[in-house]
């Protein structure tokens, strides 16, 4: 089982009591009406879907119900990070530096 | 597709040498949720909700919990509950927030006895020990959001939904019976 560290209530805590929500950082179209159906699509289906490090959200589901970032990579399954909601990306270089 | 309410004499449910699981008497639950200056709100109820998630404060007739940075619970009496209720209209030109009765939603089981902990394990992810005394959390029970309080070391209190109670009640029976055979 995953440990998460959950960064509104400071402690480290079983995957079980956690959610997944997809991929984190995709902003809301600030113009819909002046979307194409191209760019919905992008919006709405197309994840990066990477190898490594991704940055996804989840949500301390049965816990404080907060949703947060976290940094995890996607090949071994660690946890690199997680973040609050709306802070900005963490820099990934000093994350993935100490596992060289 | 409605699930029977689950009404418990409050009274012992379930008993055995290892841990005991009675219901609570019914009290008053209010739901509040607020943000930015928490001053306003401490002084009218009476009681501090700053502080870690988890953390607990009472008021002498009325008990809160942190459940998330923005949510807490209250529990009282049904005099309390409303004199809570008039206190924070009052603030609420000035301080928006949210306060709602949830006494219907929920019934609370008392958990006590030399095994009580270790009979939480049974449904429960976290270590039980990290929850101190004094302090209590919402967390997972068998998949079952539940808000637990940890009145003593021995001594619990879950706040569960009526429709997962029945449920619930059966796998803590269960347990109780399990830990009661290892005593010899």
């Amino acid at each position: 089982m995953l440990l998460i560290h959950c960064p509104y209530c400071d402690e480290t805590l079983p995957e079980l009591e956690f959610t997944y929500a997809g991929e984190a950082h995709i902003a809301r179209p600030e113009n819909p009406s002046e979307m194409s159906d191209e760019d919905w699509q992008e919006f709405l289906f197309m994840r990066s879907n990477v190898k490594g490090p991704y940055h996804e959200r989840w949500r301390h589901f049965h816990g404080c119900g907060r949703y947060f970032n976290a940094v995890r990579d996607t090949v071994s399954d660690k946890f690199l990070t997680t973040y609050k909601a709306g802070a900005p990306r963490p820099d990934l270089a000093s994350l993935t530096e100490g596992l060289k | 597709m409605n699930a029977p309410v689950s009404s418990f004499t409050p009274g012992m449910l379930v008993e055995s040498p290892a841990a005991r699981v009675s219901a609570a008497v019914a009290c008053t639950r209010l739901s509040l949720r607020a943000r930015g200056d928490l001053a306003p709100f401490e002084a009218a109820l009476g009681l501090s909700l700053d502080g870690q998630i988890g953390s607990r404060s009472s008021s002498g007739v009325l008990e809160a919990m942190r459940l998330g940075p923005d949510e807490w619970i209250l529990h009282g009496s049904k005099d309390a509950a409303a004199s809570a209720v008039t206190e924070l209209a009052g603030l609420y030109a000035n301080h928006p927030h949210s306060l709602v009765d949830v006494s219907g939603r929920e019934v609370s089981f008392v958990i006590e006895g030399p095994r009580a902990a270790e009979l939480l394990t049974i449904g429960c992810p976290r270590n039980i020990e990290t929850i101190l005394p004094g302090s209590g959390r919402r967390t997972s029970f068998d998949g079952v959001t539940v808000v637990l309080w940890r009145d003593a070391e021995t001594s619990f209190r879950m706040d569960v939904w009526n429709s997962f109670a029945s449920h619930l009640l059966d796998l803590l029976a269960t347990g109780c019976r399990e830990l009661a055979a290892e005593i010899h």
